[in-house]
């Protein structure tokens, strides 16, 4: 072949036909290619007999759990149901481009915290009009679903911040439990020694920190709605107090939960605020005797509130309604008594059902303090709905700058302005 | 190969003189084969380029909310992206952190990366596996090398704060942990980062100046410094140019890094417009101001293009 290329080309030169037919090909080629990636991306057949989840149980464990749970409601319904999984970040994304290109999945499992942003754009269906009783479910729960009075997400289970303590070091010290902000900052205070701090907290970027600092805002007595009201103010200078106290590393700003756990985990804090999904890893280390308890209050016989977290599962608006029907059907047995307990006592989060709750606090007595917890807490959303996002991102602004150094009022005064100016995202 | 098939009578042809054909005819199909040529180049760089590109900028000017994935609705309304931008006093704290981080990485980066190429020209035992030993930051995939970053510079139990802590000097700085030093941490790591690349190119720039030329300016008595100033820089200067075009374009947009190490915090001061493009478009869900920051990053970076495309033209001249 290669003898011959020189005569191909002077003949094509002078011909000026195979260049214009090898154009002709490319072009052909890349008109398919292009054509083939526009028509892969419209709505597919849906299978009939296949139903669809989309969540974000990337862990291992949990994606096992879920999937063990799919299968045994596929089998009772009479359906497969496949499981896909992303990243907790990217659920909301995903959705959206899914319902642009009208390939949403029959199920999603969203954070609750983000289903009212899904809900405000109109793609949910309410759930009690596909079946879905509400009757064994805590009013509380049945809010934390809903969005404007329609109940759109079922929670399998819920969770909530809670004290995690290390025993030992408070029976070396000869402490008890603190109860009130004036004895966990005195507790704190005593088992704060060498490397050890006695305190652990998140007040990290992200929804992480926000999680964290709502006990003490709303246990106070203040609100999301008035970021620089004086209940909110003080909560913070609480935080302060326990920063400036040396009871809290320099280093709560910049983590995660996850951080906070490895730091407690590893000796260098002797109490925690945490939620019961560590439970899994924290079980693994034998030699660590921990103990849980409610989130001190401001003053003796105040309410714990905490935030209520976990996520729900929804059905979005694909304009099929048979198959949002038996979706609907898949979600009542996803969240139904039964696999609700099942979840609840793999994951160790509180069944959200009331007659699940109450068998998982025999069954789990040591997470009793969660379960009080649970029953006191509070929706981030119920006040602000779609607007959370945007105070969310003031707040961590707002306690951030505090704990480096800014005073707590003028921090949060920021915010509250940056929060009304910044809420864009609700605007209409 | 089926072309050769179908030319090869053609080739039998060849010695004989073509018929004259018509030569506006053969002009034209000329023309339709040469745009033949450029179309596929053409429809991909709009397809992939020119749509995105003109998409965000419309988007800058649209209400783009999650109900427009439903209802395909996103009315115009006019500037009020760019001004609700430009009013956020974030916005301005993001583009200075920007700059500052760019100018402080890429001067970080080219020093250092620099002196190890003019290092490593040297021949020394040892020294191939020294070399590739400082590639590795450059294959570490980004987020774990924050994340690695952000253990490392914990304020309690860092390493590098262990060290100090040994050595004697600053064992308590909280690195990422106060406004004041954090942005330069974030810094620091990204120059780590960024040093195996601007070796890797410069040591390879400095190959290909001839080493007669080293030669003569020794005969010449020239200094090492003198040598340096007034040969190894100038010849070396193309390669500069693109070492630092590449590197302002690859951090000027930078994300992953500062999301891993410090998520824009504390307090903001390590917020970009890179993670403030991100925040605005995927945390807040608003993405015509997502939009508006994503405009003004690539407005940034096109000039910088336009300053490389006209320096490498006067070059070739």
């Amino acid at each position: 072949m290669p003898q011959q290329e020189p005569h191909v080309v002077e003949a094509l030169q002078r011909k000026g036909l195979g260049r214009s037919r090898r154009a002709a090909t490319s072009l052909a080629a890349v008109t398919a290619l292009v054509a083939g990636a526009a028509l892969s991306g419209c709505g597919q057949q849906r299978d009939p007999g296949v139903y669809t989840v989309m969540n974000s149980s990337t862990d291992e464990s949990y994606h096992r759990w879920d999937a063990q749970a799919m299968a045994r409601c596929g089998e009772r319904l009479g359906v497969t149901i496949e499981q896909q999984s992303v990243p907790a970040a990217q659920v909301m994304t995903k959705a959206l481009r899914m319902a642009s290109s009208k390939s949403l999945p029959d199920i999603v499992q969203f954070d609750a915290s983000e289903m009212p942003t899904f809900a405000e754009a109109g793609g949910l269906t309410d759930l009690r009009t596909l079946g879905l009783s509400t009757e064994d479910i805590p009013d509380g729960i049945v809010d934390f679903g809903s969005y404007q009075g329609t109940y759109y997400g079922a929670a399998r289970s819920v969770n909530t911040l809670a004290l995690f303590y290390d025993q030992d070091a408070l029976d070396r010290a000869g402490v008890r439990v603190p109860t009130t902000w004036a004895e966990l900052r005195r507790v704190a205070k005593k088992l704060t020694q060498g490397k050890r701090y006695g305190l652990a907290l998140s007040a990290g970027g992200a929804e992480d920190g926000v999680f964290q600092f709502t006990p003490f805002m709303w246990s106070n007595g203040g609100d999301e709605t008035k970021l620089d009201g004086p209940r909110v103010v003080e909560a913070l200078d609480y935080w302060k107090a326990l920063l400036a106290d040396g009871s809290l590393s320099k280093s709560t700003v910049n983590w995660t939960q996850a951080d906070v756990n490895d730091q407690f985990m590893a000796g260098n804090a002797a109490m925690m605020i945490n939620g019961p999904w560590q439970v899994e890893t924290l079980n693994t280390k034998k030699s660590l005797h921990w103990g849980i308890a409610r989130i001190p209050v401001p003053e003796t016989g105040a309410d714990s509130v905490g935030p209520l977290g976990g996520a729900v599962l929804t059905v979005p608006d694909t304009g099929d309604e048979t198959r949002q029907r038996t979706a609907g059907r898949i979600v009542a047995c996803l969240a139904g008594e039964k696999e609700q307990l099942t979840y609840a006592l793999n994951s160790w989060m509180v069944p959200a059902h009331a007659k699940a709750a109450a068998v998982w606090r025999e069954r789990v007595p040591e997470l009793d303090a969660l379960a009080d917890q649970v029953a006191a807490a509070r929706s981030r959303t119920a006040k602000l709905g779609a607007g959370w996002s945007s105070v969310s991102l003031a707040l961590q602004s707002a306690f951030q700058s505090a704990l480096t150094g800014q005073s707590s009022e003028a921090a949060l005064r920021r915010a509250q302005q940056r929060a009304t100016s910044g809420n864009r995202g609700t605007r209409t | 190969m089926t072309t050769s098939t179908v030319t090869a009578p053609a080739t039998g042809r060849a010695p004989k003189p073509p018929a004259a054909p018509d030569p506006a005819r053969l002009r034209r199909r000329r023309r339709i084969a040469q745009w033949g040529f450029v179309a596929p180049a053409v429809v991909f760089m709009l397809l992939f380029f020119g749509y995105p590109l003109v998409r965000n900028v419309v988007m800058s000017f649209q209400d783009y909310t999650p109900r427009t994935f439903f209802t395909g609705e996103a009315p115009f309304n006019g500037t009020d992206n760019w001004a609700d931008v430009f009013q956020d006093a974030l916005f301005g704290k993001a583009l200075w952190h920007t700059l500052v981080f760019t100018a402080g990485s890429l001067l970080g980066q080219f020093c250092v990366g620099l002196a190890l190429a003019v290092f490593f020209s040297r021949r020394f035992p040892l020294n191939g596996v020294l070399r590739s030993l400082i590639l590795l930051p450059w294959l570490v995939p980004m987020v774990v090398s924050g994340i690695v970053w952000r253990r490392i510079l914990d304020q309690d139990t860092g390493v590098l704060n262990s060290f100090l802590d040994i050595v004697g000097i600053g064992g308590h700085t909280p690195w990422l942990t106060d406004p004041q030093t954090a942005l330069l941490s974030v810094i620091l790591v990204n120059i780590w980062i960024g040093i195996p690349f601007n070796m890797v190119m410069l040591y390879g720039g400095l190959q290909e100046i001839p080493k007669e030329l080293y030669e003569a300016a020794s005969l010449d008595g020239a200094s090492a410094w003198r040598t340096f100033r007034s040969l190894t820089l100038p010849m070396l200067k193309p390669v500069v140019t693109v070492v630092l075009v590449l590197g302002f374009m690859s951090t000027v947009k930078i994300l992953d890094l500062i999301l891993a190490l410090t998520d824009g915090g504390p307090a903001d001061a390590t917020q970009t417009l890179g993670t403030l493009t991100y925040q605005n478009s995927f945390v807040q869900l608003d993405f015509g101001a997502g939009a508006v920051v994503g405009n003004v990053l690539i407005l940034i970076s096109a000039v910088f293009a336009v300053f490389y495309l006209r320096a490498n033209r006067t070059e070739g001249k």
